[in-house]
Parts: structure tokens; C-alpha cells; sequence
């Protein structure tokens, strides 16, 4: 479970993030949506610890997976898939410890599980972008943490790795483990999220996902008014 | 002139040419893997900042102890380190990205340095410490650089896996638990002590030759990450043989001339290196 107490984050200089107040039970899964500059990676950063919170207090498990978006992984980097994946073992062996048989295993059945057995000493430079998106998703699965923190994990993949990444999510929920994705695609959202967080600097609405989409879409329809609108944007703006 | 004259003999005859061989090399050796390391990490230019850096620092350990080495080295590893922390905070407190605000620090930093040594030194001293001399490398130079490579090595050796995460997700480093920073600082510091370890031969404007053009090299040629360090060591050591070789014959100083035997390995690679011009088959292609 992580629970967010009054949260705000500053990035550059600016509030962000501002009063987000709630909890994410654990074993489910929430989407976190909004419009661009909504402030959906700052919060997830926070929740990772990556950023400093400028008040407010996140209670959260020590485990906590964090997969960036795709942009920030060095794709020219000489390391090869298997390398990457095993690379999730970071936080049981640290810098020093020998990666033993156990880890290994967990690495080759991990990219197996992805489909990329046949691709494991590939350089990851060579990856197609859903290929490479498996491999971060095989380093997701050997650290086996009880939550995962998923920043844009299914934008811009071709349908296969799509679905297959979309049956991983569904498992982990499965497995007991609490999943929160940024999400762009409201359809996916509806269908395989059991709750949305839908944020615009500070929270618009947060609850079961079919309860949150109607209500933003009734208050489009009634008002003409979008939920997408940040007022911390507009504030900064005046 | 036999071969023997050209390649054994400089070495076979002078002290001072032998003492500069094994500093050079044992410096190649330290600065291979750490340029390599500085350029997967696009901290090229940062490498760059941080050489010019060194100057002021050096020269104000010059006007007070000459040429020797502790104040030299302290006064570089001073100033340098000084600049990066300058920088960095500079990089996280304004809107200024921590490319610029190297720039910003560095350019500052050798125009001091540059006036210190023109006001109170002479032009001799200027081209003493911008460009090195291989009369400069005494035994106390020669444990200095021998000191830092030993460091450099041992460390790299404990750190390396957490090293190559750094380099490749910074961000999942630093959430996976225990945080990256440790080892970019750890990066920087090596690169200090490395360029002031190589500025008596090298000069401090081309001691990061020495670090970055052989790992520019093996960029163009190795695929993997022992492959780039292996091919940096040995375009380091060659350079560094050659470029003394050059220096003692065609009386230039050492500096200069190892880098240029450096660039001559970058020029050739690019037209010739799998991943260069005549190549198309690297990573940067085959990804999209």
C-alpha cells in the first residue's frame, strides 16, 4: 500500500504537484492520466523517491520498481539484453556481491517469459522499441518488487508486445503486487485498470476507473468544461 | 637514421625519456577506461571543462611552490573540483542545464589562470603548464601518476557494476535503492585526479587528449564494454610511445604530440572503423 499525505513537488523551480491526498491499495491496479504537463511523472518520481517532496509525506514499502519512460534508458550503451535483465538483481547483490546461479535463472526465465530468449546476448542497441520495452519489463520481473511504479509502459508499441506486456500487468496484479502506470490510452485505462487517478497539477478525481472516465466525461458534457486543465498551469500563467 | 636511432634509442640514452615513457603509459592505462566511461556517459565536454579547470588552481600552487608537484597537484585538484561543485549546483539551482554551466566555470577558469601565470610567471612557465614537458616528470610526478592509476583501477574494479548502471538508467539506479550518485561523483573525481596525474607531461589543456581520443577510438571499433576498454588501452599506449617519439625528434613539446598521434587513430578510424564513415553497421543504425 502506498498512501500520499498531502503531497506537493516542485519541478524546476515551479509546484508541480500540489496537495495529492489518497492511497493505492495494495494488489490493485491504478492508471494515473491527465493532460501533458499534468504532472503524472513528477508524482510518480516522487513515489520512487527520485524527487525531494516539497511537503507533504508518501508512506510507501521499501521495494518499489520504478521503469522510466523509454527515453531515458541509453540505448547506445554496449550491453546486452541478458545484461540488462539480470541488471534488476541490483538491489539483492549491490555492486560488490557475485550474481549467483538463483539470479541467473531468474534473468534467462524472465526473458523467456518475454519472448526474448533467442535475443539475449543481442546488444540492446539492435532492439526494436517493443523489444526493448519486454527486456525493461524481464529486468521488471527479477526485481521482484511488491510495487511497480510504470512511467508510459505501453505507449508506442506494436500490438503484440502490447498485449503480451498487458497480460504481465495483469499478473502481477494477480500475484498480489500493486501497479501504477501514467496512461495515455483512456481505452486501455477502462478496460484493464481497476482505478484511475485522474491528475491536472492537483487531483480531479480518484476512484474505481469507470466512476472517474463518466464523471469526466459528464463534466465535458454538461459544461463544455475539460477536466484537463491544470490549474497550477493556468495559476503560474496569470 | 636506422630504426634503431628512431624508436630504441631516445629511450636507450636518456633518463628523462625513460622516466616519461613509464609515466606516460602507466597513464594510459588509468585514463582508457575512465575516458571510455566519460564518453558512454556523454560527459565528453564535461572531461573537457574539468581539464581547463585544473589551471588556475595549478597556477596559484605554482606562483607559490614552483614546480613542485604537491602544489602543483593540490592547487589543480583544488580548483577543478571546485569548478564541478560550482557547476553543478549552478546546473540544479537556475535554469542553466550543467553543459552550460561547465562552459560558464571553465572559460573563467583558465582566463585566471592564464592571467596569473602572465602577470606573475613568464611565457615559458604558461607553456609549461598548458601544453606539459617530458623534462617536468621527476620521480615524484612518477608516483603521482602511478598513485592515481592504482586508484583509478581498484576503483573502477569495485564500482564497475554500478558504474555501467549509472551510465545506462541513471534514474533506475537511483530508485532501485542505494542511489547513483555515489558513482558520478566517484567519475568526476577520477577525471580530476587523472588529468592532474597527466598534466606534467601532457600539459593541462591536453591531458584529456590522453583520456577522451582513445576512447573516441574504441567507440568507432568495439562493441562491447571490456572490447572498448581494451581498444582505448592500446590506442593509449601507442599514442603516448609514438607521441614521445615525436616529441624528442621533431622537438615539440609532449603534450601536443601525443595527442596528435592520438587524433591520427581518430582520423583513420573514422574512415575506416566498422562503426565509423565506411561502416553504417553500429548500434545508433541498426536501432531504428
Amino acid at each position: 500500500m502506498i498512501t500520499l499525505d498531502h503531497v506537493c513537488v516542485k519541478y524546476r523551480q515551479r509546484l508541480a504537484v500540489a496537495e495529492v491526498c489518497g492511497t493505492f491499495a495494495t494488489g490493485r491496479s491504478t492508471a494515473i492520466v491527465g493532460p501533458n504537463g499534468a504532472g503524472k511523472t513528477t508524482l510518480l518520481k516522487a513515489m520512487a523517491g527520485l524527487l525531494p517532496l516539497a511537503s507533504g509525506q508518501i508512506h510507501a514499502p521499501e521495494r518499489v520498481a520504478y521503469l522510466p519512460q523509454r527515453t531515458e534508458l541509453d540505448r547506445q550503451f554496449p550491453m546486452t539484453v541478458a545484461e540488462l535483465a539480470l541488471s534488476g538483481s541490483w538491489r539483492r547483490s549491490g555492486a560488490w556481491r557475485r550474481l549467483d546461479r538463483a539470479e541467473q535463472e531468474r534473468a534467462t526465465h524472465a526473458l523467456a517469459h518475454m519472448g526474448l530468449a533467442e535475443l539475449a546476448n543481442r546488444p540492446i542497441g539492435t532492439l526494436s522499441g517493443g523489444q526493448l520495452q519486454r527486456a525493461r519489463f524481464a529486468r521488471l520481473m527479477v526485481q521482484d518488487a511488491p510495487v511497480l511504479l510504470l512511467d508510459e509502459p505501453l505507449n508506442n508499441l506494436d500490438p503484440a508486445s502490447r498485449d503480451l506486456l498487458l497480460k504481465q500487468l495483469t499478473d502481477w496484479q494477480m500475484e498480489g503486487r500493486t501497479v501504477i502506470a501514467v496512461m495515455h490510452d483512456l481505452d486501455l485505462v477502462s478496460r484493464h485498470f481497476d482505478e484511475t487517478l485522474l491528475l491536472s497539477g492537483t487531483v480531479q478525481a480518484w476512484g474505481t476507473t469507470p466512476a472517474v472516465l463518466a464523471a469526466a466525461r459528464a463534466e465535458i458534457g454538461f459544461t463544455g468544461h475539460s477536466l484537463w486543465v491544470n490549474p497550477l498551469a493556468e495559476e503560474a500563467g496569470s | 637514421m636506422s630504426l634503431h636511432e628512431l624508436l630504441i634509442a631516445p629511450f636507450a640514452e636518456f633518463d628523462f625519456m625513460r622516466r616519461a615513457l613509464v609515466g606516460c603509459v602507466v597513464l594510459a592505462l588509468s585514463c582508457a577506461p575512465v575516458g571510455v566511461l566519460l564518453v558512454l556517459r556523454r560527459m565528453s565536454l564535461m572531461g573537457d571543462a574539468l581539464s581547463h579547470a585544473v589551471l588556475p588552481g595549478a597556477a596559484v600552487g605554482y606562483l607559490i611552490g614552483g614546480f613542485a608537484l604537491p602544489w602543483l597537484a593540490g592547487g589543480g585538484i583544488v580548483a577543478a573540483l571546485l569548478v564541478a561543485v560550482l557547476a553543478g549546483v549552478a546546473g540544479r539551482y537556475t535554469v542553466l542545464n550543467e553543459d552550460a554551466s561547465f562552459a560558464g566555470f571553465y572559460l573563467m577558469a583558465l582566463a585566471l589562470g592564464v592571467v596569473l601565470i602572465s602577470r606573475w610567471g613568464s611565457q615559458v612557465d604558461l607553456i609549461h603548464l598548458l601544453f606539459g614537458s617530458v623534462l617536468a616528470i621527476d620521480d615524484a610526478a612518477l608516483y603521482v601518476v602511478a598513485a592515481v592509476a592504482t586508484v583509478s583501477i581498484a576503483w573502477l574494479a569495485l564500482c564497475y557494476r554500478g558504474v555501467v548502471l549509472e551510465c545506462v538508467d541513471p534514474n533506475f539506479l537511483a530508485a532501485a535503492g542505494r542511489g547513483g550518485s555515489p558513482y558520478h561523483l566517484g567519475l568526476i573525481v577520477l577525471t580530476v585526479l587523472n588529468l592532474v596525474a597527466g598534466f606534467q607531461a601532457m600539459g593541462t589543456l591536453m591531458a584529456i587528449g590522453l583520456m577522451m581520443l582513445p576512447a573516441t577510438v574504441a567507440r568507432l571499433w568495439a562493441d562491447t564494454l571490456p572490447g572498448l576498454m581494451g581498444v582505448a588501452w592500446l590506442v593509449g599506449l601507442v599514442s603516448t610511445v609514438g607521441g614521445l617519439l615525436v616529441s624528442y625528434h621533431a622537438g615539440l613539446p609532449s603534450g601536443p604530440a601525443i595527442v596528435l598521434v592520438a587524433s591520427l587513430f581518430y582520423l583513420l578510424s573514422l574512415t575506416l572503423a566498422p562503426h565509423g564513415w565506411r561502416g553504417q553497421r553500429g548500434p545508433q543504425s541498426d536501432a531504428r
